[in-house]
């Protein structure tokens, strides 16, 4: 489920050059085209759908750069 | 270009200090030649042959790899000391070093053995990070790496390689490969040998003529393990972005330091006239010298939380943290150094205005108008802008 979520938040936000929903969990997003730009978009979005806050030590690159990435730092926010 | 063979009166200085040295290359050799540099558009060979000769362009490379082990604060520190004799050969030696740096901290064995041929032969080493057709993005590139067995090859439209028809290398932006997107890049060292270039256009400038920095059309064909192995977004967000920020803005501090000197003297000369009565100049000097001392300060704080984050190999520098702070020391640095060129314009008055008087601040003001516009403040700001929607804290 939540990784479902993810993956609509990257279809919507990402702009990756192909489709979110086959992504291999460790697909490197950045070498997808993911921008720094858009990453704050991805942010924004995931902090909506999850009702969270990614606190600034969360705030690098490395948080975004995978689907794998991404649910690790939801569960530290304590996301199931 | 062959490297300048070390005079034996030089060879006996390299017991100096790097400030010492710095002091020496702008005093000898970038100071009397910076008018003619300027005034011709011509590149700073002289001073670059001291820099060469005084050993400082390896310095930031660790010693176990042939350099000094400079941190960027001594860089800086370097870098303001040339900036105050002549903007251009401060600029190249403050590029210089951003590039080399940016190979130290992200090795790979093809890339460090260029280091040590490098360090070995004092290569110096320029840019082609800027693209036509990205509108001015270095975070994005049109040309790809084309891989055949062990060569790469590219070609690129460069609109702007600073000194690059008399640096012994180039590091080249490109796309990883044929099919990635814009934004997933390398950056590959191409030997000067390796790489044609077909000039584009002039180098006919208001200030920093002296860099040579006309577009070119670059081919290269370079060998596979001289592409960079980290990500090139990796090598921009740890590395270059805030090196270069920081040396740039030693750069221009140098150049305001020129300037306050000559305001200075100014005022000097004028109280000296009139015993007793405190000259008209004076208080808008010591305004300006609070200026300068913030300035001086907010140089001197970034390089050293660049130091402390490099020593201690930490994450916080791939956060939106660092990149906001080197951001904002790019457009604060690059706005107080004109805003200190045209204080010292008012205090010099006439004689500042005029091109032929020891106080003459044309240059000066020329040079620092590059600072807002080489990679523009409102490039800069717009990615801020984005970073602070989702940074919360205190930088």
């Amino acid at each position: 489920m939540t990784e479902q979520v993810i993956r609509k938040v990257l279809g919507e936000h990402a702009k990756l050059s192909v489709d979110s929903t086959a992504l291999d969990p460790a697909a490197d997003l950045y070498e997808l085209g993911l921008t720094s730009h858009a990453s704050v978009n991805v942010m924004l979005a995931l902090e909506d759908a999850f009702d969270v806050e990614f606190p600034d030590e969360l705030l690098r690159k490395s948080t975004f750069a995978s689907v794998g990435a991404i649910r690790s730092a939801l569960t530290e926010l304590g996301v199931a | 270009m062959t490297s300048t063979s070390v005079p034996l009166a030089v060879a006996e200085n390299t017991g100096l200090s790097l400030l010492a040295r710095a002091e020496l290359v702008g005093r000898e050799s970038a100071g009397p030649a910076a008018a003619d540099v300027d005034r011709e558009g011509r590149f700073p060979h002289e001073a670059v042959d001291a820099l060469r000769a005084h050993k400082l362009l390896n310095c930031a490379v660790p010693v176990d790899q042939g350099g000094e082990g400079a941190s960027l604060g001594e860089l800086c520190a370097v870098a303001r000391i040339l900036g105050r004799y002549c903007a251009s050969t401060a600029m190249i030696f403050a590029m210089h070093q951003t590039q080399i740096l940016s190979l130290v901290h992200h090795p790979t064995p093809g890339v460090a053995a260029f280091v040590a041929e490098a360090v070995a032969n004092d290569y110096l080493i320029a840019s082609a990070t800027t693209e036509l057709g990205t509108g001015g993005d270095v975070r994005s590139s049109v040309c790809a790496v084309a891989r055949d067995g062990d060569t790469v090859t590219l070609t690129k439209n460069a609109p702007v390689i600073s000194y690059g028809e008399y640096a012994d290398a180039i590091l080249v932006t490109a796309r990883r490969t044929a099919d990635s997107p814009p934004s997933d890049q390398v950056l590959v060292v191409c030997r000067r040998d390796d790489v044609t270039l077909e000039p584009t256009g002039n180098w006919d400038t208001l200030g920093l003529r002296g860099t040579c920095s006309p577009g070119f059309v670059l081919t290269a064909t370079t060998s596979a393990d001289l592409v960079v192995g980290t990500a090139y977004a990796e090598i921009s967000s740890r590395t270059m972005l805030p090196v270069s920020h920081s040396v740039w803005s030693a750069v221009w501090l140098g150049i305001a330091d020129a300037a306050m000197e000559k305001a200075r003297s100014f005022v000097r000369s004028a109280a000296r006239r009139s015993p007793g009565v405190t000259p008209p100049g004076a208080l808008r000097l010591a305004e300006a010298a609070a200026v300068h001392q913030q300035f001086s300060d907010l140089v001197a704080a970034s390089a050293a939380r660049f130091d402390a984050a490099a020593s201690a190999q930490e994450e916080s520098m791939s956060g939106m943290g660092f990149s906001l702070a080197m951001n904002n020391l790019k457009v604060t640095a690059s706005t107080l150094v004109v805003d200190l060129v045209n204080r010292a314009m008012l205090i010099c008055g006439i004689a500042g205005y005029r091109e032929d008087s020891q106080y003459s601040l044309g240059r000066h003001l020329r040079d620092a108008h590059g600072a807002a516009v080489m990679v523009n403040n409102d490039r800069i700001m717009n990615n801020s802008a984005q970073l602070s929607i989702a940074y919360r804290g205190t930088l």
